[in-house]
């Protein structure tokens, strides 16, 4: 069935989605869209420190993948990696709490808002430098392989990176090897300032780029959470059974700047306008309602998700600063960072 | 006993390595079928099979990616770069993702795996197949770093490195594996962080690393016998950790330092120690401390040009005269 075929028949509700997974998959975008509008309100009250960079508008991504995976896959992604973290069920308050650089934060305030990772929870890492964590989840996808676990390497990046070498040497690497990873360019149209179509040479930085490495050339709807968990279900599934890896590329579009510095005023006119009507939460609410999903059971989702990201609030504003004793802590192994006798 | 090779070494602490425990895997260029271009790993490929010894294609950013997520996933990865120059293609995963994660996630990532590379000169390969530069690595928190002179040492520190929980970077000197050495029979590993005191004397202590070990002994047999300068030569062999109890206690007895550094000048690790042993034990030394490096210039390749750039015994000698006498 091709992509298009299938969004529509995702959108018919004919798609053997069931109702608890929609309901999931709903109340994980509305708590990821809660959560990140609650870390850019900290910001503005000078809580939030250093940088951020929101999912706002992305959310279906992470969350399609998240409930797609099984709950020992691993997830690695970027900078722009709240979503993701807290889909595969990281805490929200150790989310806020790192943000906000305080004790109860997943990293103890090490690592903040762009290196967010909670490894029993899968998220093994969110990774700052463009394109390093690519080659990483191929080597954990080899790892899964080597032992027969199973498991599959699910790695989250933006059009931007498909123009950085580590893209093209992962995707290779991950091919030749035929390791089970599951490569996820979420195309938001825009490398940092700059639109990405100004500085690629194909249309689609990664769809367009499959062919080079024997894969299947995979465009899906972003901002339609139920076409995108149903290409995640295909390529993790067929990733486990030794298939190999897949590239798939979500169209999707970022309601805020790049990061908390920048305004997007280099964005046309309207273009935010018209994706706001694209809005993931939106078509999805409206699809829900539309397959028979009462008001009430929607407003639940959002009353207690809502509840939820204040009660994480509290709990992280409550969390007292880290101990100093932390600066010279893991390093090493051994808990220290002794580098003579 | 057995009389190895350096290079012998090296496959031979892999092995042992290997046999002992299945999530040790090793990948890299040309490292199976071929053995390695400097042929260190012939055998291994048909010991332990394509599942774990595993060709490469020149993507040093995968190859040492896939190692760090291995690892953190469970297994103890040995990845090859062949040339050390060429860690600077992947140097983000070395310095940005490696030595950072485990001190970013608070402790959540382990990240046990080993780093072998063909370091330094001597093989008339020009600049960029021939720097040292452990020191690149050495100013990275979260790296360790071990420079091995000699076959056994290549055996039990590699096998110490594998065992290790924390990155280490192995620095193999490439004009060292046809030297012979005595290596131990059977299991053999050796201790990360130790330096190892190879020749005691009274005037003056040098300390050097790998090939330079080499040259500092052959300068202090000619200083004794034909100067009358006695001299102790301390093997850093690891420098993170750093042994600086051992180098302390000599720099103490004999009052005199000299590090032979094949590095470039600037911030060669011998500074380091320079500054630790100011600071610790100044009020022990009877002259100021020698660094004898490589001039602050790119390697030439050309035989004499690149014998007169990287510390022969000549001067070696030359300098501890002029400077210690």
């Amino acid at each position: 069935m091709d992509r298009k075929a299938k969004g529509k028949k995702a959108a018919a509700g004919g798609d053997g989605i069931g109702r608890e997974t929609r309901l999931e998959l709903y109340r994980l975008q509305v708590e990821l869209r809660y959560c990140e509008k609650r870390a850019y309100d900290l910001f503005l009250q000078n809580l939030v420190k250093g940088t951020s960079h929101l999912s706002l508008g992305q959310e279906a991504i992470a969350a399609a993948f998240g409930v797609a995976m099984r709950p020992d896959d691993w997830t690695f992604c970027t900078y722009r990696g709240h979503a993701h973290t807290l889909a595969r069920g990281a805490s929200m308050t150790g989310v806020l709490g790192e943000l906000m650089g305080r004790e109860c934060g997943l990293l103890g305030g090490k690592g903040g808002s762009m290196h967010l990772t909670d490894v029993k929870n899968g998220a093994m890492g969110s990774y700052a430098i463009i394109g390093a964590h690519l080659p990483v989840a191929a080597g954990a996808a080899w790892s899964a392989q080597y032992r027969g676990t199973e498991q599959v390497a699910v790695c989250f990046f933006g059009d931007g990176t498909a123009n950085i070498g580590a893209f093209h040497e992962a995707l290779n690497f991950a091919a030749v090897w035929k390791l089970p990873v599951v490569f996820v360019c979420e195309n938001n149209l825009y490398m940092e300032y700059t639109p990405i179509s100004s500085v690629t040479a194909v249309k689609h930085p990664a769809a367009d780029r499959a062919a080079a490495y024997g894969l299947e050339s995979i465009v899906v709807d972003g901002n339609d959470a139920d076409a995108v968990y149903l290409t995640a279900v295909e390529h993790i599934g067929r990733a486990r059974k030794g298939g190999g890896p897949a590239l798939i590329e979500a169209m999707t579009y970022r309601h805020s700047g790049h990061s908390r510095a920048d305004p997007a005023k280099y964005r046309p006119e309207g273009e935010l306008k018209k994706w706001l009507e694209r809005d993931p939460l939106k078509i999805y609410r409206e699809r829900l309602a539309k397959l028979g999903v009462s008001e009430g059971t929607l407003k639940d989702i959002e009353t207690e998700a809502m509840r939820k990201v204040e009660e994480a609030t509290a709990a992280a504003r409550a969390s007292p600063a880290p101990s100093l004793d932390g600066i010279e802590r893991n390093v090493w192994a051994d808990g220290g960072a002794a580098w003579r006798n | 006993m057995a009389e190895l090779t350096y290079r012998e070494a090296v496959a031979a602490g892999i092995a042992q390595e290997m046999e002992r425990d299945d999530c040790v895997v090793f990948l890299g260029e040309d490292v199976a079928a071929a053995g390695g271009v400097f042929k260190t790993t012939v055998g291994l490929l048909e010991k332990f099979g394509p599942k774990r010894v595993r060709d490469c294609p020149i993507s040093e950013q995968a190859i040492i990616g896939a190692a760090m997520g291995a690892a953190m996933t469970g297994l103890r990865p040995i990845a090859e770069i062949m040339f050390s120059d060429f860690l600077a293609v992947c140097w983000d995963m070395v310095a940005n993702e490696i030595a950072k994660t485990r001190y970013m996630t608070n402790g959540q990532i382990a990240l046990p795996l080993v780093i072998r590379t063909a370091n330094g000169g001597g093989s008339r390969f020009g600049a960029q197949h021939s720097q040292a530069v452990e020191n690149w690595a050495m100013a990275v928190p979260g790296l360790k770093v071990v420079a091995p002179a000699f076959p056994a040492d290549v055996k039990g520190l590699l096998a110490a490195a594998v065992r290790d929980p924390d990155p280490v970077l192995f620095f193999e000197q490439k004009s060292l594996y046809a030297m012979k050495g005595e290596v131990p029979d059977g299991e053999h590993v050796d201790k990360l962080g130790t330096a190892k005191v190879l020749r005691q004397g009274k005037d003056c202590t040098i300390v050097a690393l790998a090939l330079m070990v080499h040259r500092a002994l052959g300068a202090a047999e000619i200083l004794e016998k034909e100067h009358g300068i006695s001299c102790t030569v301390v093997d850093v062999r690891s420098l993170v950790p750093l042994d600086t109890k051992t180098i302390l206690g000599e720099v103490v007895k004999t009052g005199r330092l000299v590090t032979v550094e094949e590095n470039p000048r600037l911030c060669g690790w011998g500074a380091e120690i320079a500054s630790i042993v100011a600071d610790e034990c100044f009020w022990d030394l009877d002259g100021p401390i020698v660094r004898i490096t490589t001039p602050h210039v790119p390697l030439p390749s050309a035989d004499l040009l690149e014998d007169n750039t990287i510390p022969s015994v000549d001067r070696i000698v030359r300098e501890i005269r002029e400077k210690i006498d």
